[in-house]
């Protein structure tokens, strides 16, 4: 579903702050894929995200999706393949629009967006029945804009938004760091959830190992710019933190990490 | 005595705060839904008046020149748009360029720096015919102009398009991540805003006469105080109640305006009193501590 080949990313080319994000990065991601993304601050997590989703130009090597090159793609080009949710839960709804508002947007993802009504009483209906099976009581607020809810309560409607229609790879960058343990837990129930239940691809980025090993089918950790640990199926199921610990601690200098 | 004054200030208010009040609309959506500071205004306002006095009195049918105004208007917003998208100019930059680029295109576009309309057959000739008072007419025709107009920018901006371009101002990187083009949002909201301003510059030449290459200075600061008195009055929560706060906002600005000037402004002093007007309103909320209410959230800057 996402091939990758020799990615490569360089900050500030040519300068005493020169940073090689991405260096000659290979990914494979497998239809229906749950991988989850760990490595310490500033090991390309993000930039890997980032330059998927086309956010970043990339300097060397090449993407596909779904068979699709989309490499030179720009960012609201390839938006018609991925969903994307943030770490920030204000960066993936507008605030000043209603709840409604957001989702009918999100449902256009990639379609031309013309000069019919923007929520008609039928989807209103839809998002409706949608938001109630989230159980955060969000479908009677339809008309509210966004600004008033709480970050969990925006992180969910983002999940909800990036999946109304079905991206190809779903990203998701630390998505629930910035939220209290249990709306994080909240969260993150709703994303396996939706991740399991459409046969989603996706990729996450946690910042929490116990999480990183806990979900999903497979799991990669980035150091330095390159995957230094890539493991899945049974061999991940068994896995433990201790294990990690054991064989990465040295580069793993990261406390939250392994909390 | 004092009480009669303001009363019969009250009409010229209305009639002045709706012409102006299209000024007041198109820095709504550039400043409030792009989050666009957009300073174009004060070239194409005199633009719009520029293109109708001279398509009037070269023989061209009212309508048509008004029309011929409006687009002039909309291509001056485009451009000012596609320097901050395409050539990465500062968004500020772009407007302050675009309008000392329209004060050289409005003196070509008249051939001189004012043109009389009043010996000419305008859009408003009919209407100052009518047996009635020449104020009666008139405002009821710019009513009409700036109702209408405002309905339909609130229908705009429901539309999937009009979303698009709220969600340019309001989450830039949210709405690239749904697929849409901001760069295309940021120059179609720009003209559609400029057009509105260059219909009002179009308008109010043909009601006060002439035009004149200097009629826009200090328009955009005017508009501001317009729509800062206004959401002061009714908010900004909905599209449709920053529209309206724009139109009544401008009205009292013009009546404000008015009751000064009976008092005793010199008209000379108006921009400085419509200055410390708008620093007053963007500032207290400084002074108080309380930055992040008072202020206005813009991009490119
Ligand atoms: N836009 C940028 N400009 C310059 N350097 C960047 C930029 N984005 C990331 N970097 C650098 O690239 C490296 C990887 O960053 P990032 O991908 O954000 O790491 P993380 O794994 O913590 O998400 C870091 O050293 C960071 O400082
Ligand atoms: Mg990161």
């Amino acid at each position: 579903m996402l091939q990758i080949e020799g990615l490569r990313k360089t900050f500030n080319a040519g300068t005493a702050d020169e940073k090689r994000a991405i260096d000659d990065l290979d990914l494979h991601l497998a239809s229906g894929d749950f991988v989850t993304v760990i490595g310490s601050n500033g090991a390309g997590k993000s930039t890997l995200l980032n330059l998927i989703a086309g956010s970043y130009t990339t300097d060397q090597g090449e993407v596909h999706i779904d068979g699709e090159r989309v490499t030179g793609f720009s960012e609201c080009r390839r938006a018609a393949y991925l969903g994307r949710i943030f770490q920030d839960p204000l960066m993936g709804t507008a605030a000043s629009m209603t709840i409604e508002e957001n989702l009918a947007m999100a449902e256009l993802r990639g379609k031309p967006r013309g000069l019919t009504w923007g929520v008609t009483a039928s989807r209103r209906a839809a998002y409706r029945q949608r938001l109630s099976r989230m159980g955060l009581g969000l479908e009677s607020r339809l008309k509210q804009p966004v600004s008033l809810l709480s970050g969990g309560q925006r992180q969910s409607l983002t999940l909800l938004m990036a999946t109304l229609h079905l991206p190809k790879v779903l990203l998701l960058d630390e998505h629930t760091a910035a939220l209290d343990p249990k709306t994080a837990r909240t969260v993150m129930a709703l994303t396996e959830q939706i991740i399991t239940d459409n046969h989603l691809t996706a990729l996450m980025v946690t910042h929490n190992m116990r999480q990183a090993i806990h979900y999903g089918n497979r799991m990669i950790m980035l150091h330095e710019g390159r995957i230094q640990f890539d493991v899945s199926g049974q061999e991940k199921a068994e896995l433990t933190v201790q294990e990690v610990v054991a064989r990465f601690g040295g580069t793993l200098n990261d406390e939250a990490l392994l909390g | 005595m004092l009480l009669e004054g303001l009363l019969r200030t009250i009409p010229v208010s209305l009639e002045q705060g709706l012409a102006y009040g299209l000024v007041a609309l198109g820095v709504v959506i550039s400043f409030r839904i792009l989050s666009f500071p957009d300073l174009t205004v004060d070239g194409s306002f005199p633009l719009g008046a520029a293109v109708v006095a001279r398509l009037i009195t070269a023989g061209i049918h009212p309508w048509i020149s008004v029309l011929v105004a409006v687009a002039t208007g909309f291509i001056a917003g485009c451009c000012t748009g596609l320097l901050n998208t395409r050539l990465k100019i500062n968004s500020l930059l772009s407007g302050i360029l675009m309008m000392t680029v329209l004060y050289s295109v409005n003196l070509r576009i008249m051939g001189r720096s004012n043109i009389q309309l009043l010996t000419v057959d305008t859009l408003l000739t009919p209407l100052e015919q009518l047996e009635l008072p020449r104020l009666v007419p008139l405002i009821l025709f710019f009513l009409v102009v700036a109702v209408g107009m405002k309905a339909a920018i609130d229908l705009f901006m429901h539309t999937q398009l009009g979303m698009a371009m709220r969600a340019t101002g309001d989450n830039e990187q949210m709405i690239r991540s749904l697929g849409v083009n901001t760069d295309h949002m940021t120059v179609l909201g720009l003209g559609l805003s400029n057009a509105c301003v260059a219909l009002s510059g179009a308008l109010v030449a043909q009601d006060q006469g002439f035009a004149d290459v200097g009629m826009g200075i200090g328009m955009i600061v005017a508009g501001l105080a317009s729509i800062i008195i206004g959401e002061a009055v009714f908010g900004i929560r909905t599209v449709a109640r920053m529209t309206l706060a724009a139109l009544a906002g401008s009205v009292i600005y013009k009546f404000i305006i008015a009751v000064g000037l009976r008092l005793g402004l010199a008209p000379t002093d108006l921009k400085l009193a419509t200055g410390v007007m708008v620093i007053l309103a963007l500032g207290i909320p400084a002074l108080r501590g309380k930055e992040k209410e008072g202020k206005l959230h813009l991009r490119g800057v």
